[in-house]
């Protein structure tokens, strides 16, 4: 059953992981991007890391795909021209491509075949025995590691800030500038002048 | 039995994916930064399956911090695409060579 689960969580992973790449419409992208996610999240559950899973759905699925999403359909552009270097570039992408798997497979081979001992794990961030996988990682969080959950979210705040300056507008109503106040805080004695100036001088504004 | 050679295979595969996409996609800059994606949630498999292997929650909490850079990496990225295109209208990766001061 477990193994089931994985051999479908993973293909789906790998083949909508193709397909983000393959797509010929990005929206269609996003949308095997958020499967792919999905399946990720799968493969996390079942190794008990459930609550990265819920925040990788939550986050991935529930924000950056949907701003993808909101992207690509904000932004009004021919796709067709985008897709025009695309045979142009396969030969040497899948070279790299097979190059790199080779390589990773070679080192995975010969992890297999006799493993460095790196050492073992201190046991001081070990999964706290009948506390839940969520549990664990709050206390982990919020005690050894504080201080870098602490510069993760200043991180986010940084980026929120950049984002907002970068695309933001300045107020610009449809009314043109009008500004209410200033209009009815304008009295008739200021609006206008009497001015008496002598012939052949002209006045002075 | 699945052991953890199956979930770095599986992350192998992933993020060569995403490099791939990458030459693949070289006019498209969405769809680069997808594979971005592709390539963080291919280390986070990676970094959640060790955990789970060494029985160490180091692993998951490096994960949640992936999370949290790739979350802002595309925010930014996307601000930047949207005003790239507002003076524009195009997002050609090509044309972007005159963004240099």
């Amino acid at each position: 059953m477990i193994a089931f689960a994985f051999y479908l969580f993973a293909t789906l992973v790998i083949a909508s992981g193709a397909m983000v790449i393959l797509a010929r419409n990005p929206v269609h992208s996003v949308l095997w991007l958020i499967l792919a996610f999905f399946n990720a999240a799968g493969l996390m559950v079942i190794v008990g890391a459930e609550f990265l899973a819920m925040l990788l759905v939550v986050v991935y699925v529930g924000a950056v795909a949907v701003l993808f999403l909101f992207v690509v359909m904000m932004l009004n552009i021919d796709f067709a021209e985008m897709r025009a270097g695309f045979m142009k570039n396969a030969p040497l992408g899948v070279a790299v491509a097979v190059i790199l798997l080779v390589e990773l497979v070679l080192g995975i081979g010969a992890y297999r075949a006799g493993e460095l001992d790196l050492g073992t794990p201190l046991g001081d961030a070990a999964p706290m025995a009948g506390a839940s996988n969520t549990e664990s990682l709050g206390a982990l969080m919020y005690g050894k590691y504080l201080f870098l959950f602490e510069v993760a979210g200043l991180i986010l705040l940084v980026a929120m800030i950049g984002a907002i300056v970068l695309t933001h507008r300045g107020q610009r109503s449809t009314r043109g500038h009008q500004n209410i106040a200033k209009q009815n805080a304008r009295r008739p004695e200021e609006a206008t002048q009497n001015v008496k100036p002598e012939v052949g001088k002209g006045v002075e504004l | 039995m699945i052991g953890i050679e199956h979930y770095i295979v599986v992350s192998t595969i992933l993020f060569v994916l995403g490099v791939l996409g990458i030459f693949l996609n070289r006019k498209n800059i969405i769809v680069i930064l997808m594979a971005i994606e592709l390539i963080l949630l291919a280390v986070n498999i990676n970094l959640v399956a060790f955990s789970a292997y060494l029985g160490d929650l180091s692993g998951q909490i490096f994960a949640m911090f992936v999370l949290t850079v790739a979350a802002g990496e595309a925010a930014i990225g996307l601000a930047i695409l949207v005003i790239y295109f507002r003076s524009r209208g195009t997002i050609a990766v090509d044309d972007v060579t005159q963004m240099k001061g």
